[in-house]
């Protein structure tokens, strides 16, 4: 099954390579990574997407609880919660039909075309991977150049909180 | 407030820590650390021939004290050489802390001299690790260094400094801190009620118990606890390899080790138990053979400190996350309240029955009780540890290193008290027991110490004879010479119809006799059981003479029992080379 795990981490270096080591140590999956700063300097957001049984899962959560560097962590997949991964795409975009049917496809998907060029567009789009998912596949018939997605970052939904 | 150095700082920290031995060797990276040493330090330095060995002697120290074992390399080679002794004490969680020292700031990450990134190396075989970035965070720093490597499940923790933090001109003020507060660690401190409630209740109701205890019981000091708790209920006893000597060994309710080279009343009777009580113990592939025909009938109770060793390979019924000490006296007070009101638990009836198909399997097969080893004319392995325990009055400390005569002295010489029997379990390291022997005896000067070990694990720390001329660390070293890699001897004959490749050393080994004397040592070459009794009482006897006995063995023997494999249950083992369960 597919987890979101959130986790506030130690802001000092090589806190983030513990984390991703130890996914490869023990032979865990990361299918996103995603870890910017936060409001308080000491610590960073980490957001990863793996994919377990539970016995897996229960492994991976303990495991990382262990690491010195982590400060709280929370699996995000067992309540109700928001995910939102960011995608830029950039897709050969030439004439006027093509124009046309990317951007009612970009609007559909409530995309925003965020770059124009004389044979290009460059699409940003946020949602769930799923969706993200889904465009690329609605893309088929366009040339696509580039696809870069952040990554799932998450939270849960309502009063619960993930903080100090 | 006191102006000092970095170096200085290192070398109060380890005073004021009340550290009683650096094992180390200096070189460029340190030499500012080396000098602040010299010039004003209480702590002596041990200087080993071998940066691996300095971890091995500090682990010894660590395994026979419970204190931390204290580590100092330089940079690069130093720093690598150190990583197989990190590695093998993280295994067997032993508490340590290694100064690494690191190229000079500005010159990390240019591939500078001796430059190797050591947080990055040690990083999967570290409890935790550190990089000094500035002189003024050093006394916080090995602190909380000390503070991780010993609190919880121990395990070795690396602060890797870089020269310019050391530098003698810059002096800045140094306090070490009383206490330390780290937000995001803290190991549990007591078990969850409910569940010790759970656990009282499984275990009285128990008909065929065993407690099955590990290391965790030797690390957490419970060795007390545990066997009060045996006694109170009247439950058979087994020990994993690293928890020999948590339970007496001597005592009748200890049924020897368990495992792939178990004893087969120990094997028998958790494979056919309903109730398993796990201490301080992981479950580890040696223990459990094939996992699922693990204890078909058992509903297990598993306490561990780390909750990532329970239900890592065998779920437990009742986990209980919580160090051995606090959790086996709750247990404890949590039977007498109960039995106050049901009297009559646990069912006597029943555990007489389960006591007497122990003693029929400690009958029929027991090592103890008939001899399980071959008649021959040369020495036995076994008759050697039996000898040694003899001799010592079952009172030494016994380091090893890893291969056959590991597992004999595991078998053979009954550990009546923790801390006592000291080797690799979880990395099985060879060059593990002589300088894991030099550190036991630096501890304890007094007690005799012996290194069992075999003429391949020795050879792969040799030079440490050198170290204990130096230090005068008289430990006697008991070699099982069989002239084979002994070990993966026994695997090729069991497995590749006797084809011993590479297994073998022709004619190339040393005269053992002539290199020790070389060192300034004794030597001794036994080649009689008739003489063997004597010739062992003879070098302990020399107390202040390190003895190195060359004691040729039958090298055709194997260790038994051994656990049938792949897809055997616990009770599926060979007991010698034509008879199998
Ligand atoms: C050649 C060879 C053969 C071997 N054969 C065998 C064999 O036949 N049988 C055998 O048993 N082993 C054998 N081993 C050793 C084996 O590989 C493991 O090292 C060993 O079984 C692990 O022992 P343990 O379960 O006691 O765990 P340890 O490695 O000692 O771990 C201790 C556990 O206790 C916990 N703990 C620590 N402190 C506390 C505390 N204060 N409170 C609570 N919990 C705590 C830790 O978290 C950990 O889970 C062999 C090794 C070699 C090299
Ligand atoms: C550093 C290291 N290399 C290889 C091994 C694999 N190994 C395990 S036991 C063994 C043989 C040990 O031979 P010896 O020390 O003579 O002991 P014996 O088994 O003969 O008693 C070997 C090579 C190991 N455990 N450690
Ligand atoms: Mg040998």
């Amino acid at each position: 099954m597919r987890r979101i795990i959130s986790i506030l981490l130690e802001n000092e270096p090589g806190a983030l390579s513990r984390v991703v080591g130890l996914f490869a140590q023990r032979g865990y999956n990361i299918e996103t990574l995603n870890v910017a700063p936060t409001e308080d300097a000491t610590l960073s957001r980490l957001t990863l997407t793996t994919i377990g049984d539970d016995r897996v899962m229960e492994q991976i959560t303990k495991q990382l609880n262990k690491l010195v560097d982590v400060v709280k962590l929370v699996d995000l997949t067992e309540g109700a919660h928001i995910e939102r991964d960011l995608m830029l795409i950039k897709v050969r975009a030439v004439g006027g039909s093509q124009r046309d049917e990317i951007k009612r496809s970009t609007d559909i998907f409530r995309g925003q075309i965020v770059d124009v060029g004389p044979n290009t567009y460059t699409i940003q789009l946020v949602g769930t991977g799923e969706k993200l998912d889904a465009f690329v596949a609605a893309m088929a018939d366009a040339e696509i150049l580039e696809v870069v997605r952040s990554g799932v970052a998450g939270i849960s939904r309502g009063e619960k909180i993930l903080r100090l | 407030m006191e102006l000092l150095s970095g170096g200085e700082m290192i070398a109060r920290a380890l005073e004021d820590e009340g550290v009683e031995y650096i094992f180390g060797y200096p070189g460029g990276a340190v030499l500012h650390i080396y000098d602040a040493l010299f010039k004003n330090c209480q702590v002596p330095h041990v200087l080993v021939r071998h940066e691996q060995a300095a971890t091995h002697a500090a682990d010894g120290y660590a395994r026979a004290t419970g204190k931390p074992g204290v580590v100092l390399v330089t940079s690069g080679p130093g720093a690598t050489n150190a990583v197989t002794g990190i590695a093998t004490a993280y295994m067997d969680s032993i508490p340590m802390v290694v100064f690494s020292g690191q190229v000079a700031s500005h010159l990390i990450g240019e591939d500078a001299f001796q430059e190797t990134d050591m947080v990055g190396i040690s990083r999967p075989i570290v409890k935790h690790s550190f990089m000094v970035r500035r002189t003024e965070d050093l006394p916080a720093t090995i602190k909380k260094a000390f503070h991780i490597a010993t609190t919880g499940r121990p395990g070795p923790v690396v602060i890797d400094i870089p020269k310019d933090i050391t530098r003698p001109d810059a002096k800045f003020e140094y306090e070490y801190p009383d206490s330390v507060k780290i937000r995001s660690y803290s190991p549990a401190q007591r078990g969850h009620t409910g569940q010790i409630r759970k656990a009282v209740k499984l275990l009285l109701s128990a008909k065929r118990p065993v407690i099955y205890s590990g290391g965790g019981v030797i690390q957490g000091e419970a060795s007390e606890l545990l066997t009060a708790l045996a006694r109170k209920l009247n439950f058979p006893v087994t020990n994993t390899l690293m928890g020999l000597g948590a339970y007496p060994g001597s005592d009748r309710q200890f049924l020897g080790m368990l495992g792939m080279h178990g004893f087969y009343e120990a094997n028998m009777a958790m494979h056919h138990s309903d109730v398993i009580l796990a201490v301080g113990a992981r479950f580890d592939d040696r223990v459990t053979n094939t996992v699922s025909k693990f204890c078909p009938g058992a509903k297990i109770i598993h306490i561990d400190i780390d909750p990532t060793s329970i239900s890592k390979t065998v779920a437990a019924d009742i986990p209980i996350v919580g160090p051995v000490q606090s959790v086996l006296q709750d247990l404890i007070d949590g039977i007498d309240l109960l039995r106050e009101k049901e009297p009559s638990l646990p069912d006597s009836g029943a555990l007489a029955r389960w006591w007497k198909q122990i003693d029929e399997w400690r009958e029929k097969h027991g090592l103890w009780h008939g001899r399980r080893y071959g008649e021959s004319d040369r020495i036995m392995p076994q008759q050697v540890i039996e000898s040694l325990y003899r001799v010592t009055r079952g009172d030494a400390y016994v380091t090893s290193d890893v291969g056959q005569h590991q597992m004999f002295a595991a078998q053979y010489y009954k550990f009546d008290q923790p801390r006592r029997w000291i080797n690799s379990g979880g990395l099985g390291t060879m060059g593990f027991g002589l300088p894991a022997a030099i550190g036991a005896k630096l501890a304890f000067p007094d007690k005799h110490v012996a290194c069992v070990t075999g003429e391949g694990s020795i050879q792969m720390n040799i030079q440490e004879l050198s170290t204990c001329t130096q230090y005068n660390t008289p430990v006697k070293i008991i070699n099982l010479r069989n002239n084979y890699l002994g070990m993966v001897k026994q695997w090729q004959d069991m497995q590749y119809e006797g084809r011993y490749a590479m297994s073998t050393y022709e004619d190339s080994l040393p005269d053992f006799v002539k290199l020790v004397e070389a060192y300034g040592h004794v030597g001794m070459q036994i080649t009689r059981l008739d003489e063997l009794d004597a010739r062992m009482e003879e070098a302990f006897a020399m107390e202040d003479r390190l003895v190195f006995l060359d004691i040729f063995i039958d090298p055709m023997e194997h260790v038994y029992p051994m656990h049938i494999a792949p897809n055997g249950a616990m009770k599926d083992m060979w007991l010698s080379k034509n008879e199998r369960t």
